[in-house]
């Protein structure tokens, strides 16, 4: 287990070794199915995740967690609290919950995830979940690498004018509403129901799955929501298209990087280079030819 | 500057029967603000669950609070556990109400630093930073 904790870690800070991992791990066939979760604080999805963890592990499935909180960007900490939720899952050796920051990955979130899905299919774990506060962008950097994205909200989350704010609605393959015991649920429903049934027309139709995450009430139907989703995008071809555009984006990301490293060290290395630039205020041009004449690696 | 210098990660728990979380949540909002990554695990953790969260974590750091007397007992649990999982390189501290007696003889049974009630924040951030040099955060 330490050698995946060792490995997730080389692979959030971008290290180039990971490189390495590539052909390694490419050749295990096993691809865990890949469930984002996301929503606004306290709507409980660290609770639900908790309780979809119990669920699948009442199948017999091994469950990894990579649950993101957001860094202070003024001084980089984080407090990631999304173990308190879990606790009912430690020590089980089939469980393996991973907190991370969601800044410092230079090529974004997303690389680091993907490659991190990686690693824990090479290590056997059926499902993967990933779990990411929905205050910023780090939700839709997730929301490209999981098959589906549960978005959740939670009843009195504010007026139908918050339903239609652009966004997190989008990237949602699955709602749930949590807190389907507190008053106002119903009206949450109705709203959402409305605002969904006034979007485009398309193949895959959101469901809305009421939910109390703390009673463990409603999870199987999300359980299986998330299911007939994955279904569907297996028939449609979808799920085909996915793993293709991924693939695509995902080199991009890495040759982004790469170009990256190498600007950042053309200009550590070549003070010339850096005076000209600095002189003449030239960040196209500098980067244009740092590009095109040095091919170190 | 290829990769970024890896975050001191800190996992920060209660052990044992103790609801006195107010001490260790302001300690973790310290390490927050002094730029470390801090994975708080919550109450009533036992010294199997804090060293297994640190593992998962691949955390570099356990930060333990006591308040309930228990800590020559759970002090050194979560530091046998971590010989026993080969994962020595995790150093451990904590904080509580601790005499100096105790002090003494924890420090011998392997806990690198203990930090009485009145500590100020700021000596518990350069104890780690003094540890810790080449990730320095600004």
């Amino acid at each position: 287990m330490r050698a995946l904790a060792r490995a997730i870690t080389l692979v959030e800070r971008r290290d180039p070794s990971v490189r390495n991992l590539e052909d390694a791990i490419r050749n295990d066939a096993r691809v865990p199915g890949v469930t984002g979760f996301t929503g606004a604080p306290g709507t409980g999805k660290s609770t639900l995740v908790d309780s979809v963890v119990t669920l699948l592990r009442g199948q017999e499935q091994s469950v990894a967690v990579l649950a993101t909180d957001p860094n202070s960007p003024f001084t980089g900490g984080a407090i990631l609290g999304d173990r308190i939720r879990m606790q009912r899952h430690a020590l089980d050796p089939k469980v393996f919950i991973r907190s991370m920051g969601a800044r410092g990955h230079l090529g974004g979130l997303s690389l680091a995830s993907r490659e991190a899905i990686r690693l824990l299919g090479a290590f056997g774990f059926d499902q993967v979940i990933l779990e990411t506060v929905g205050v910023g962008q780090s939700e839709l950097e997730v929301a490209a690498v999981a098959d589906t994205t549960v978005v959740v909200l939670t009843p009195n989350l504010g007026d139908s004018v918050q339903m239609i704010k652009a966004g997190i609605l989008e990237i949602a393959d699955i709602f749930v509403v949590n807190k389907a015991d507190l008053d106002g649920h119903g009206r949450a429903v109705a709203e959402l129901r409305t605002m969904l049934n006034m979007a485009p027309k398309a193949v895959w139709k959101p469901p809305i799955i009421p939910t109390v995450a703390t009673r463990q009430e409603g999870v199987e139907q999300l359980w299986e929501a998330i299911l007939a989703h994955r279904r569907h995008l297996e028939k449609s071809g979808r799920a085909k298209e996915l793993s293709e555009r991924r693939l695509r984006d995902e080199t991009a990301e890495v040759a982004a990087e790469l170009a990256r490293d190498r600007t950042r060290r053309a200009l550590q290395e070549d003070p010339t280079l850096t005076e000209r630039l600095l002189k003449d205020g030239t960040p196209y041009r500098t980067a244009e030819e740092i590009l095109r004449t040095r091919t170190d690696n | 500057m290829p990769t970024a210098v890896r975050p001191v990660r800190i996992v920060v728990a209660k052990v044992g029967l103790d609801g006195h979380d107010r001490g260790v949540k302001v300690v973790a909002r310290a390490l927050r603000d002094a730029g470390y990554e801090v994975i708080y695990t919550g109450l009533r953790q036992t010294p199997e669950m804090v060293v297994d969260a640190a593992l998962q974590e691949d955390a570099q750091v356990i930060g333990l609070s006591i308040h309930s007397g228990a800590h020559m007992t759970l002090f050194p649990a979560v530091v046998e556990e971590l010989k026993r999982r080969k994962a020595t390189d995790i150093i451990v501290f904590g904080g509580g109400i601790i005499p100096d007696d105790d002090i003494t003889a924890l420090k011998k049974r392997g806990v690198e630093e203990i930090f009485t009630p009145g500590t100020p924040l700021q000596e518990i951030v350069d104890w780690l930073r003094k540890r810790f040099p080449e990730s320095a955060t600004k």
